[in-house]
């Protein structure tokens, strides 16, 4: 990394927990530097005063260490030898091997021009009905997974990295523990997906300002395959939440005066930054975010959550539904904004009707369920809603169902013939007409009632 | 010679600058950072250091970069050829920008210098004319783009000259004017105006009278906004406060849209490239993207050119109005805005307000709100900016500084719920807390009574007793249960079910729903208030929900008609026969 023009200082003024003071010149802002050895970044410039931050602290750091500007921000260098590898936050290899060699890309790159972004209007097909039915996946898209620390979120986003149709998979791992970090790499190698996949990973070992640039790194790579070799990339970012931490602390130690829930004031600005990268590019590449916040208590109103749900294009919800004992992708809180553009046209006519249909029964059999809560007695009505919702919730909510997007509607249609009458249900008479079990027009099993 | 400078400090995007000379709050200027120019605004001036809010990236920015100041503010261009396009926040042109990234200080003209226009002249040599007069005009797509003095222009003007019918560029003279100290002007069809200021070039700004149809059921009939109105529309994330603003983008009786896309989603933005140069004003039956300028600052581009951009599209659209158009402004969203806003007041180390906003910004709003309105303008005609912003309330907590200072500004409230957006009853517009003041005004009522018909307002306000007695009904459903009230508090329930299914919620994404002429509105909103007006007899709650559904379910197949057709004709006759 170093080379002939690199200046050298040996005298540090001020030192904080996380930053170093120093006079020097001729110092770019963002600039990286060595400090006694640890990677550092300039944050601010003040006449001749420069300040780093020290990503992995500076603890037993001395005045007379060694500080060495390197000429330029933060890069990594990208070429196809990334593929199968695992970085850490500074894109240096962590599971041996060589530094793979390529061209160097400033991380955190300039922003793609709005006007020559493409619709996202590819599905990418998950097989969990809870998301591909309810809740559809588009390229280009970036969503997150509010879920609770205890819920098993990295599992089922190692679930989605291997049945998602994405010619790069791209892990950024932020804060994770030891162990979910060997899941991960263990289910990518036992999968034997490891060629298609790049990781960079930041554990609970490492100092926790490193996981700033992982999210960076992370995307410098997916741009790298998307825009250069015009693939489609999806980006797994784990966890969020202990990435906003991190800011927070990188701002209070900046003296920053903090906004809602001790958060920096720039919070919003911090995150987009980070999910619109996600994007439908021309050449046929896209890059498909898809995130984990963790909740604390369930609390969405907090700003982590909060700001990211207004960023994202939807989030998702997991939740273990009491009556039959599965994990199931909540219906009611998740949402997929970008499904509009495929449903109904990349899948079948009758997908946003049934869809819709299904939940709204459901939520009647939530009213239902409440009702019975509160001793009231049930109408017919009432009972079939909640056979109904017991169906629904293992056949197609249910995460561990995996099955093809039509056979869900399928089954759907199963469900409504068997608890409900067409009217019940408000669907359009046309599809009625063409899908109702045991109609004339429709193959399938007729109608139970 | 303008002013010059040196970077003397750099954190983030705000530059601290050592200048050579006189500067002026507000005004721009370019650092040089190697051959990239980074246009900036000055925010702070104390003794020789200026601080200047940098419109892009600071990376690999070295203190002694030279700076030059402009000498005047922020402004926008202004001429023919606005229309259909997309700027970014300081009114870029993005289509004209090469490559798929946006590098570092990369800048387009806004307008097209080299076209000629067809120039017809409206004034003649010896007029009287003062800012904002009509010279002449040329054919702008389908409006008439007048080609007005310059609002900078202060004072009386005498025509001395002007060109005849003809084609010109936007830079050739189109009239020479003489001001009272006897200098000649040379008028073009271009002028700069600084964005920050509110256009004055009216004589008067009444009271809006007329209700500007969104074709949005919600709105129109239960809650109006008039043209020249304000009005914003707080609401949580995923309350679908842009598929409304979309809806209205799409829908509104208005000749101009400018739409301000503020720190939100890129695809939400490419969502309008993609679909608005194939949908049709149905008003017109032109081409949406004819009359829609777009400008574009989502969330991750610079976050000071972000706060420009509201001003952006608000000086190109009081442009417009003083063609006598009509011209509806949708922001999505102002909180970024403020945002925008707070970041930099921080970054001054300014004395936080609450949740660290800036202490001025109930101010600020409230400007920013002022300057839509209608207008009587010199020579006598009227224009109108209509203004609707969203809000995104951090938590979807409508205490926030951003949704508070707002409601005092905008006089139309449109409260997104959490609850109507979790039961899929869009669009989620609470029919109890949102609110038009515009509802009260004696010329509103009068333009209703004309034009829909007489006691309209009467009529709305019973179809929100309705829903308000719906709810009450409900609340006791719940705590005494199904038998244990009578079953007209079912029937009473079920009618404000009738309303909310058939009026109030309205499906965006299909082709006849989501659109509601007022004739419709109007048909409808009759039906529904008649069969409320009916008094039923059931024997049991039972048969009282069945009936109500089977009831929703044929309204809505009629929603999903044409209007008018054999098929709406057709559900109306079971309707009848239903309820008979």
């Amino acid at each position: 990394m170093t080379t002939a023009f690199q200046r050298v200082y040996t005298k540090i003024d001020n030192i904080t927990k996380a930053t170093v003071t120093l006079r020097a010149s001729g110092v770019g802002n963002d600039e990286l530097a060595t400090v006694g050895g640890r990677l550092a970044q300039v944050v601010k410039i003040s006449g001749a005063e420069v300040t780093l931050q020290v990503f992995a602290g500076t603890e037993g750091i001395a005045t007379n260490d060694e500080v060495i500007f390197h000429g330029e921000p933060p890069t990594l260098r990208v070429s196809d030898a990334l593929a199968g590898r695992f970085f850490n936050a500074y894109g240096e290899p962590i599971e041996g091997g060589p530094k793979p060699d390529g061209e160097a890309r400033q991380i955190g790159g300039p922003t793609v021009n709005p006007f020559r972004r493409l619709q996202p209007s590819e599905l990418i097909a998950t097989g969990i009905a809870g998301i591909d039915l309810n809740n559809t996946i588009v390229t280009g898209q970036k969503i997150p997974f509010f879920a609770d620390p205890d819920q098993p979120y990295n599992q089922v986003m190692a679930t989605v990295a291997l049945r998602a149709q994405a010619d790069k998979i791209i892990l950024g791992g932020m804060g994770l523990t030891n162990d979910d970090y060997l899941y991960f790499k263990n289910v990518f190698e036992n999968a034997g997906a490891l060629d298609r996949i790049v990781s960079f990973v930041n554990t609970t070992e490492n100092p926790p300002v490193e996981r700033l640039l992982v999210p960076d790194m992370a995307l410098t790579a997916a741009e790298y395959f998307a825009v250069d070799k015009g693939q489609k990339v999806l980006v797994l970012l784990t966890d969020m939440t202990l990435y906003a931490d991190a800011l927070a602390i990188v701002s209070n130690r900046m003296d920053q005066i903090p906004s809602k829930d001790s958060m920096p004031g720039s919070l919003y600005s911090d995150l987009s930054k980070i999910y619109e990268k996600a994007v439908q590019l021309p050449n046929g590449g896209s890059i498909t975010i898809i995130a984990v916040t963790t909740l604390s208590g369930g609390d969405i109103t907090h700003a982590i959550p909060d700001n990211t749900g207004y960023i994202t294009e939807g989030q998702l919800f997991l939740r273990s539904d009491s009556d039959t004992g599965r994990v199931i992708v909540d219906p009611f809180r998740s949402l997929s904004r970008l499904k509009q553009l495929v449903i109904g046209q990349k899948t079948r006519a009758d997908h946003p009707q049934v869809m819709n249909a299904a939940v709204r029964l459901y939520a009647d059999a939530a009213g239902a369920k409440s009702k019975l809560e509160n001793g009231f007695d049930l109408s017919d009505y009432d009972e079939r809603t909640l056979r109904f919702a017991r169906d629904y919730s293992e056949k197609l909510l249910a995460i561990d169902v995996n099955v093809a997007i039509d056979e869900m509607l399928d089954e759907a249609w199963r469900l409504f013939a068997l608890y409900f009458s067409p009217a019940e249900t408000a669907i359009k008479q046309e599809l009625i007409d063409k899908h109702w079990p045991g109609t004339p027009t429709a193959a399938g099993t007729p109608a139970a009632i | 010679m303008a002013t010059q400078g040196k970077v003397s400090g750099i954190v983030a995007n705000m530059v601290v600058v050592k200048t050579e000379g006189a500067v002026s709050q507000n005004e721009i200027c370019h650092v040089k950072d190697g051959d990239v120019s980074l246009m900036a605004e000055v925010i702070k001036v104390i003794g020789d250091e200026a601080y200047i809010q940098v419109f892009d990236s600071t990376r690999g920015l070295r203190v002694g970069a030279a700076v030059e100041f402009a000498g005047h503010m922020l402004e926008v261009t202004l001429a023919p050829g606005m229309l259909s396009r997309s700027y970014d926040g300081l009114q870029n042109d993005l289509e004209k920008m090469d490559g798929i990234f946006i590098e570092r200080g990369s800048t387009t003209e806004p307008i097209d210098f080299t076209a000629e226009w067809d120039f017809t002249p409206l004034a003649k040599s010896g007029d009287r004319v003062v800012a904002g007069w009509w010279l002449g005009e040329v054919p702008e797509i389908n409006i008439t783009h007048k080609i007005m003095l310059p609002f900078t222009m202060e004072g009386n003007y005498t025509v001395k000259s002007i060109a005849a019918k003809g084609r010109y560029k936007v830079t050739d003279t189109i009239a020479v004017v003489t001001d009272a100290q006897g200098t000649d002007h040379n008028i073009t069809m271009v002028q700069k105006w600084p964005v920050k200021k509110a256009v004055k070039a009216y004589t008067e700004k009444p009271r809006p009278s007329k209700v500007m149809e969104t074709g949005v059921r919600a709105i129109d009939t239960f809650n109006p906004i008039t043209e020249g109105g304000t009005g914003f529309i707080p609401g949580p994330f995923g309350a679908g406060k842009t598929v409304l603003q979309h809806a209205i983008s799409k829908q509104a009786d208005a000749d101009v849209i400018m739409v301000v896309a503020c720190g939100e989603r890129a695809n939400e933005v490419v969502e309008i490239f993609a679909e608005f140069p194939h949908l049709v004003d149905p008003h017109t039956g032109h081409k949406l993207m004819e009359r829609t300028i777009i400008i574009c600052n989502t969330s991750n581009m610079p976050v000071a050119a972000r706060e420009a951009s509201v001003y952006t599209g608000m000086a190109i659209s009081e442009y417009y109005r003083a063609m006598g158009l009509k011209v509806l402004v949708l922001a999505d969203s102002t909180s970024r805005w403020a945002q925008a806003l707070r970041e930099m007041s921080n970054r001054l180390e300014e004395l936080p307000g609450q949740d660290a906003f800036p202490m001025d910004l109930s101010a600020i709003i409230s400007n920013f709100y002022s300057r839509a309105g209608l207008v009587t303008l010199p020579g006598g005609s009227t224009g109108s900016v209509t203004f609707l912003g969203t809000v995104s309330p951090a938590g979807g907590n409508l205490k926030e500084p951003v949704t508070e200072s707002t409601k005092k500004a905008a006089r139309c409230f449109y409260a997104l719920s959490q609850a109507r957006a979790d039961s899929k009853r869009y669009p989620a517009i609470d029919p109890l807390d949102s609110y038009s003041k515009y509802l009260e005004y004696p010329e509103v009522q009068e333009y209703l009574d004309r034009t829909i018909e007489s006691g309209w307002v009467d009529k709305v306000m019973s179809g929100k007793t309705l829903v308000q007695r719906g709810k009450e009904a409900a609340e006791q459903i719940n705590i005494l249960g199904d038998d244990g009230v009578p079953v007209e508090y079912h029937e009473r329930f079920w009618k404000s079910e009738l309303l909310d299914a058939v009026i109030l919620q309205q499906d965006a994404f299909d082709n006849i729903d989501a659109y509601t002429g007022f004739e419709r509105q109007k048909y409808m909103y009759n039906m529904i208030l008649d069969i409320c007006g009916r008094r039923f007899e059931f024997d049991g709650f039972e048969s009282c929900s069945s009936f109500f559904k089977e009831l929703i379910n044929l309204f809505k197949q009629m929603n999903y008609t044409e209007f008018d057709s054999p098929a709406f004709h057709d559900y109306r006759g079971r309707i009848e026969a239903k309820i008979s």
